[in-house]
């Protein structure tokens, strides 16, 4: 357990009181790394361990990410687990662009990533040829440990984001 | 009876078409020419009951001809026996279609046709099961490489070529046989 003075991203009502100061970017990448809600993309094997990082040994649940909304309108992250074929490529582009901005991709897997070992006619040689990915987790299958320290690596990179520059510059892109 | 008693009365009803057959370890092959293959099947599932189909394959051996070989699986619930029909098909044939006589073939058919191009007499439903329809290739053949060819259809799907990085990534056998890389075969022969 890190305490909360030495993180900036934790919050003691003790010490800081019921009053918080910050900035606003810090305030909405704290809200939304720690509420990911996952749209499962299931395709193959990786999906059984995503389905074990779900259960209760692993529990994806501790990370704000238990919710696995079938919907993409109301999702935030793309899970891409398993092989993605062609024949399912276009499904997947469709469904990733239905998701509302600000969406992430995380592809699980050696065959969400490049392929994997199926270097074949029938077998899109990494998601990343279609949709923009964040975070790349190799395994086959990657263990639930693995999915959840990708996870992690997603909530630092977004922890990062400039989200109010981002806001802007589409409030901007919108009037113009 | 068992399976050699059943190759015998295949061959005694079905003489003249029988191209051959062969035993290998107890499984039993039989091969007819295409002509008679359906009135074989027909007369397997009904008297010598091989009530399970258990799949539909081809074999694309590119040089000969005729160029496929279809080769049906079959096995009876009742006897516990089973039985390999082989059937040698030219580029330029299409086979009768087992799909009335087996349920199951229509799907196995449809495999065969997708991969294989071996177009199917009398077939319900006669299209692509594992790529999509308008692909323009039959994948399984011989000329056709395994890194795949690219296609393009719009809002359907597209492929290109998989890096294959000079694979196909199979293994050589190396200067020593098993026998000497593996030393628990020597210790079973003494």
């Amino acid at each position: 357990m890190i305490a909360p003075s030495q993180t900036h991203a934790a919050y003691d009502s003790k010490i800081e009181g019921n009053v918080v100061i910050t900035k606003i970017d810090a305030a909405i990448n704290w809200m939304r790394k720690n509420s990911l809600w996952p749209m499962p993309m299931g395709l193959a094997c990786c999906a059984i361990e995503l389905m074990a990082t779900g259960a209760s040994r692993y529990d994806i649940s501790r990370f704000g990410a238990e919710v696995f909304r079938f919907s993409p309108r109301q999702s935030d992250v793309m899970i891409v687990s398993g092989t993605v074929t062609y024949k399912m490529a276009l499904a997947v582009k469709r469904i990733w662009d239905q998701m509302p901005e600000p969406k992430w991709c995380i592809a699980m897997g050696a065959c969400a990533s490049s392929g994997g070992m199926y270097r074949s006619y029938a077998v899109l040689q990494g998601i990343d040829q279609l949709i923009p990915v964040d975070v790349y987790i190799s395994g086959c299958p990657p263990r639930p440990e693995a999915l959840l320290e990708g996870l992690m690596r997603l909530q630092r990179k977004i922890e990062g984001e400039h989200s109010l520059l981002d806001q802007k510059h589409q409030l901007v892109d919108q009037l113009s | 009876m068992n399976a050699q008693q059943m190759v015998e009365a295949l061959k005694q009803k079905f003489g003249e078409a029988l191209i051959g057959t062969k035993n290998h370890l107890g499984e039993h092959t039989i091969s007819v020419k295409l002509e008679s293959v359906k009135a074989l099947l027909k007369y397997c599932r009904d008297e010598l009951n091989f009530d399970y189909l258990v799949d539909i394959s081809s074999v694309d051996h590119f040089e000969t001809e005729p160029r496929f070989e279809m080769v049906y699986e079959l096995y009876g619930y009742g006897h516990h026996q089973h039985l390999r029909v082989k059937s040698p098909v030219s580029e330029d044939e299409s086979v009768p279609t087992v799909s009335d006589i087996w349920p199951t073939a229509n799907w196995h058919e449809r495999e065969v046709y997708d991969m294989m191009g071996i177009t199917f007499d009398g077939h319900p439903d006669l299209r692509r099961i594992l790529m999509w329809e308008g692909y323009p290739f039959y994948p399984l053949r011989k000329d056709f490489p395994l890194a795949g060819k690219p296609s393009e259809m719009p809002d359907v799907a597209f492929t290109g070529i998989a890096p294959l990085e000079g694979g196909p990534f199979v293994t050589s056998p190396g200067t020593c046989g098993t026998v000497e890389a593996e030393p628990r075969a020597k210790r079973f022969e003494q």
